[in-house]
């Protein structure tokens, strides 16, 4: 069986830059594994720019930010890549089976493993919306990739679903490509896109947002014919008499992400509640040794520029694992989220005796202005950080100095205070 | 007059239970032939059952249902082998929950031995958990060893498929549009590809059954649809809901709801029970959601509703005389296998039998010598061990190619259901042969995959490519703007 | 004297801007809390810019479609012609990254470019 010093289950900006990473840190043997045709992962359907001013400090399109990623690992005998490659299984000895066209089924070994396989999204199914089950009911992912990779269009006159920054960026791409978009409509109360994209692809061309609304049901037996919209309540139930019904033959969906992970349970990985996602460490090892997760596999991100720094660091430990070159744990603290920060990444602390510089990714429960972040332990703050604004859809981080994690005792706290 | 097909025997309808009668047909030394109205086999009811193969305790004794009912579960059995059916003999418990209904189930096992049905057991509560830990309410239960869960496209698709290797024909999109008889006796059968003259007609259009019937001049029995509507969770959700076939105690209408495994691991909660007149509204709705999750919850407490994947509802053909309507019909020519809800799927085999015993009666029938019931044999990619894998893939790199990543469905599997007798040419056509959509995404990342292949390999364009049924059209063209409109 | 109210995008903050006009012209802008906003309040009501991107026809490569993207800012109000414009484009593989696909599109002085790579395929 062939052996690698770090093989790579995805190969997506996440996948990628894990590579590179693994690479700069004295990994001499890397394998990624990549299920599509292409190296670049969803990158390369989101056309649109606005990717990469944290970590390439430039303002790149998907394609533009993948390749980015791509030029990183190419021409380095130390990285190989294998595309059209379906991972079938990663044991807990980090052996993982494949399947290719070329190679047929077939093993590698791996001194460490990096699981980057990113998320899907939340189909229908999942929010039990009534009616038929006609064609033109699609994922905003999946329809993005028609129009913008395929060359097809899902339909005419659209309706979307979800307000997030996928949602928004469909309304515009079907504008654009000569379709009427009839609306789009949000359960909650606020958008959960971000602003620019409210800004240049709703209000742009005049395309009604529904806030605090949701669709009640599909109509069309074999082709969707319009959806009955209904205004809900605080607690996201219909309001009876507040339904009404937009023409329309193609409803996409834009209803959340849930990171991809039946590798990682079949391994055995525990799984972090809310996340959805492996419970990992500062350095991206989850809860079996030696293997690592970074990206959306982990927790689900706003910008891919986060899932870029998050790989570079399961890139670098994972390859000092393979090396035998981690430093010796001598304590291990829980992070915990509460008051108002809903997850946390990392979930756990396994710190050397002189500390290590850790940054958190946080996302919190709800909107507010002008709140504190703070981190404490046993009732004592360690770090603190004011933020103007605070949203659900965007991540937040929290930088912690090594010598405040020296002092850390079992547990952390990371919570919101407001001013 | 000009005839489209020339042939002995015209089954109606491509259901289970056409497609049963087809196969148990082509046993013979007869010309026969099925139209289905649809693009594919097996979209009506067999689409959306509980695809539970019933042990048959619940009809009453001497009746169609029951008879059929054990002698198709019977026949299910010896057929598995030689049609390479997928089905789990997983045994069927009926829970009581009240005093009430674990008397009732004294009446239910009294019935079934009855019926003939084999055995039959009434379990503690406490021996129902050893079995189904989450059935935390259950009293007692009436233990059904030789009841199952099947595939039912499946086996209505095998069926067929085994028809036409010994010489039936299957011609889909092919509405019956009307009759012509002679001496008052069916000689006729228009359709919209044409007319066909046939001796005989088998009527086993599922809802359709008494407008076919009508069409005939036979108004014995009216059809009501009754909506069933259904959860079906994740393969995860398993350990939070059962490992097997669980009812409640049945009500006058119906079995209840079930909390119910598949042949595939998943898990689902369903059906409710609601008569009407459309015989096309297959439309999910917030109260039906609302009533079977109500009813399961009942059987089990804790339902991981967070792990549902779809939802879909399935209409029974509900016949106005109470039982099954079966055999010869007041039309000469015309014999009906129509009225089959519940346990139709499970039945379907005996239908056969009766009603080719029924044809016996006015014709001689010659059994075929050289008759193969024997389809090949089909294994999932992802139920082959790692030389099968390997060996596959050497004869085929496209089995190298995982399309569905949810149910690690492969490129030569699609390939090889377009291909195969009577083989897919919609995208729910796949799903149904290959399981490629299944899955807990739900075809969001395989199913413009499987539209390309399924382009490619029947050579039309893209926009051409459907859903499931005609209209069902799925991409325009960005450039020619060719599809949905195009299509139609 | 007339009003335009405005969401800010500079940043997460999202500030609801009043711009103040006259006869078309810019005069005054409150609500920013930043003079980055208020920077942005005037380009966009006297001269907004939008980035475009969309995508051309390739012939050759392993996609049917080159997703492209305009060099620079293009006037808000011409980037439907562009889109039209680059519907009837299409190029041959291989193409680099960066590639210009139309140069000068609408004589608007902004090239588009293409926001990969993409190499030829042997049918």
């Amino acid at each position: 069986m062939e052996m690698y010093d770090v093989v790579i289950v995805g190969g997506g900006p996440g996948g990628l830059s894990a590579a590179y990473s693994a690479y700069r840190n004295g990994a001499k043997k890397i394998l990624v594994l990549e299920r599509d045709r292409e190296l670049g992962g969803i990158l390369q359907q989101c056309i649109h720019n606005g990717f990469g001013l944290h970590h390439f400090h430039a303002e790149l399109t998907g394609p533009g930010y993948a390749g980015r990623c791509i030029d990183l690992v190419k021409d380095k005998p130390e990285i190989e890549t294998m595309t059209d490659t379906m991972v079938l299984d990663v044991s807990q000895d980090k052996v993982v089976t494949a399947v290719n066209p070329q190679q047929g089924l077939f093993t590698v070994r791996g001194r460490t493993v990096i699981l980057t396989m990113g998320c899907r999204e939340r189909t229908r199914g999942a929010i039990r919306t009534a009616g038929e089950r006609p064609a033109g009911v699609f994922t905003a992912g999946a329809a993005q990739r028609m129009v913008n990779m395929e060359g097809y269009l899902p339909g005419k006159k659209i309706v979307i679903l979800g307000s997030g920054d996928i949602g928004l960026i469909m309304a515009r791409r079907m504008t654009l490509e000569g379709c009427k978009v009839q609306a789009v409509c949000e359960i909650c109360p606020y958008s959960n896109g971000l602003t620019r994209n409210m800004v240049q692809c709703l209000y742009d061309f005049d395309i009604p947002l529904y806030l605090s609304h949701t669709i009640l049901k599909i109509k069309g037996r074999d082709r969707v014919e319009g959806v009955t919209v209904a205004k809900v309540d605080a607690r996201m139930r219909p309001i009876p008499g507040t339904e009404f019904d937009i023409d329309c033959d193609t409803l996409l969906l834009s209803v959340g992400l849930i990171p991809e992970n039946e590798l990682s349970r079949a391994a055995g990985v525990e799984i972090a509640p809310f996340t959805n996602g492996p419970k990992v460490d500062q350095h991206r090892q989850t809860s079996l040794p030696g293997i690592y997760a970074a990206g959306n596999v982990v927790h689900v991100h706003d910008l891919v520029d986060f899932v870029s720094d998050e790989a570079d660091i399961a890139g670098k430990f994972a390859a000092l694992d393979a090396q035998g070159r981690l430093e010796p744990v001598v304590s291990t603290v829980a992070v915990k989220p509460v008051d108002g920060v809903r997850t946390c990444v990392p979930q756990v602390l396994h710190l050397p005796r002189e500390g290590e510089a850790t940054r958190l990714f946080m996302r919190v429960g709800a909107p507010a202005r002008k709140v504190t972040l703070e981190v404490k332990c046993g009732g004592e703050v360690l770090v603190k950080r004011l933020f103007p604004v605070v949203k659900p859809s965007e991540m937040i981080t929290l930088d912690i100095p090594a010598d405040k994690t020296a002092i850390m005792k079992d547990e952390i706290t990371v919570g919101l205070k407001a001013d | 007059m000009e005839f489209f097909r020339e042939t002995d025997v015209v089954v109606i309808g491509g259901g289970i239970v056409g497609t049963a009668i087809l196969r148990e047909l082509s046993k013979y030394d007869l010309r026969c032939l099925l139209v289905e109205k649809e693009p594919d086999l097996s979209i009506g009811t067999t689409k959306a059952n509980s695809a539970v193969c019933h042990a048959g305790f619940d009809a009453p004794a001497g009746s169609w249902k029951a008879k059929t009912n054990v002698r198709g579960n019977a026949l299910y059995h010896e057929l598995q082998d030689d049609l390479d059916l997928d089905i789990k003999w997983c045994g069927s418990l009926v829970c009581a929950v009240t005093d009430e209904q674990v008397e009732q189930l004294g009446v239910l096992l009294e019935r079934g031995k009855a019926n003939g049905v084999p055995g039959l057991e009434i379990l503690t509560g406490d021996e129902v958990r050893e079995k189904e830990p989450n059935l935390t309410t259950t009293k007692a239960a009436l233990w059904a060893p030789t009841a199952g869960v099947m595939w039912p496209f499946g086996a209505a698709i095998a069926f067929a498929q085994c028809a036409v290797q010994n010489g039936a024909q299957v011609l889909r999109d092919c509405a019956v549009t009307g009759f012509v008889k002679e001496d008052g006796r069916v000689t006729i059968v228009n359709t919209t590809k044409g007319a066909i003259k046939t001796r005989f007609v088998i009527n086993a259009a599922g809802v359709y059954a008494d407008k076919v019937a009508r069409l005939a001049g036979d108004d014995s029995f009216t059809i009501t649809p009754r909506k069933g509507e259904y959860i079906l969770f994740d393969k995860t959700a398993a350990p939070d809901l059962v490992w097997g076939i669980v009812f409640p105690c049945p009500t006058r209408t119906s079995k209840g709801i079930l909390v119910c495994t598949t042949t595939h691991g998943n898990t689902f909660i369903g059906p409710n029970a609601n008569d009407q007149d459309d015989k096309e509204d297959t439309a999910v709705t917030p109260a039906g959601m609302e009533e079977i999750i109500a009813g399961a919850r009942k059987l089990v407490p804790n339902l991981p509703l967070g792990a549902a994947i779809t939802e879909f509802a399935g209409l029974r053909a509900v016949s106005s005389t109470g039982d099954f309507v079966l055999g010869a019909s007041p039309v000469p020519g015309f014999l009906n296998a129509a009225g089959t809800q519940s346990p139709g799927l499970s039945a379907a085999p005996a239908i056969a039998e009766v009603l080719v015993e029924a044809l016996g009666k006015e014709m001689a029938l010659r059994k075929k010598c050289n008759w193969n019931g024997r389809l090949p044999r089909k294994k999932a990619f992802n139920k082959m061990s790692a030389s099968e894998k390997k060996a596959v893939i050497a004869g085929n790199a496209l089995y190298g190619r995982v399309i569905c990543r949810c149910e690690t469905v492969t490129e030569g599997e699609i390939v090889a259901a377009i291909h195969e007798p009577v083989g897919a040419r919609t995208v729910d056509g796949v799903k149904r042969r290959t399981r490629a959509g299944m899955g807990r995404c739900q075809g969001g990342f395989c199913g413009p995959r499987v539209v390309q292949i399924l382009a490619r390999e029947l050579q039309v364009p893209v926009s051409s490519i459907v859903k499931e049924r005609a209209a069902s059209h799925l991409y325009y063209d960005k450039f020619t703007g060719g599809g949905t409109e195009g299509g139609k | 004297m007339e009003t335009k109210v405005m969401n800010c995008i500079m940043c997460p903050m999202g500030c609801e801007l009043t711009v103040t006009m006259e006869h078309g012209k810019f005069v005054s802008v409150t609500g920013n809390t930043c003079p980055r906003g208020a920077k942005y309040a005037e380009q966009e009501v006297t001269d907004p810019k939008r980035m475009l991107t969309t995508t051309v026809r390739i012939q050759g490569a392993l996609l049917p479609l080159l997703p492209v993207v305009s060099a620079d800012v293009l006037p808000k109000g011409k980037v439907a012609d562009c889109i039209r414009f680059l519907r009837q484009v299409e190029v041959e593989a291989p193409v680099q990254a960066g590639q210009v696909v139309v140069p000068d599109i609408l004589d608007l002085g902004v090239d588009i470019v293409a926001s990969r790579a993409m190499g030829k395929v042997v049918p």
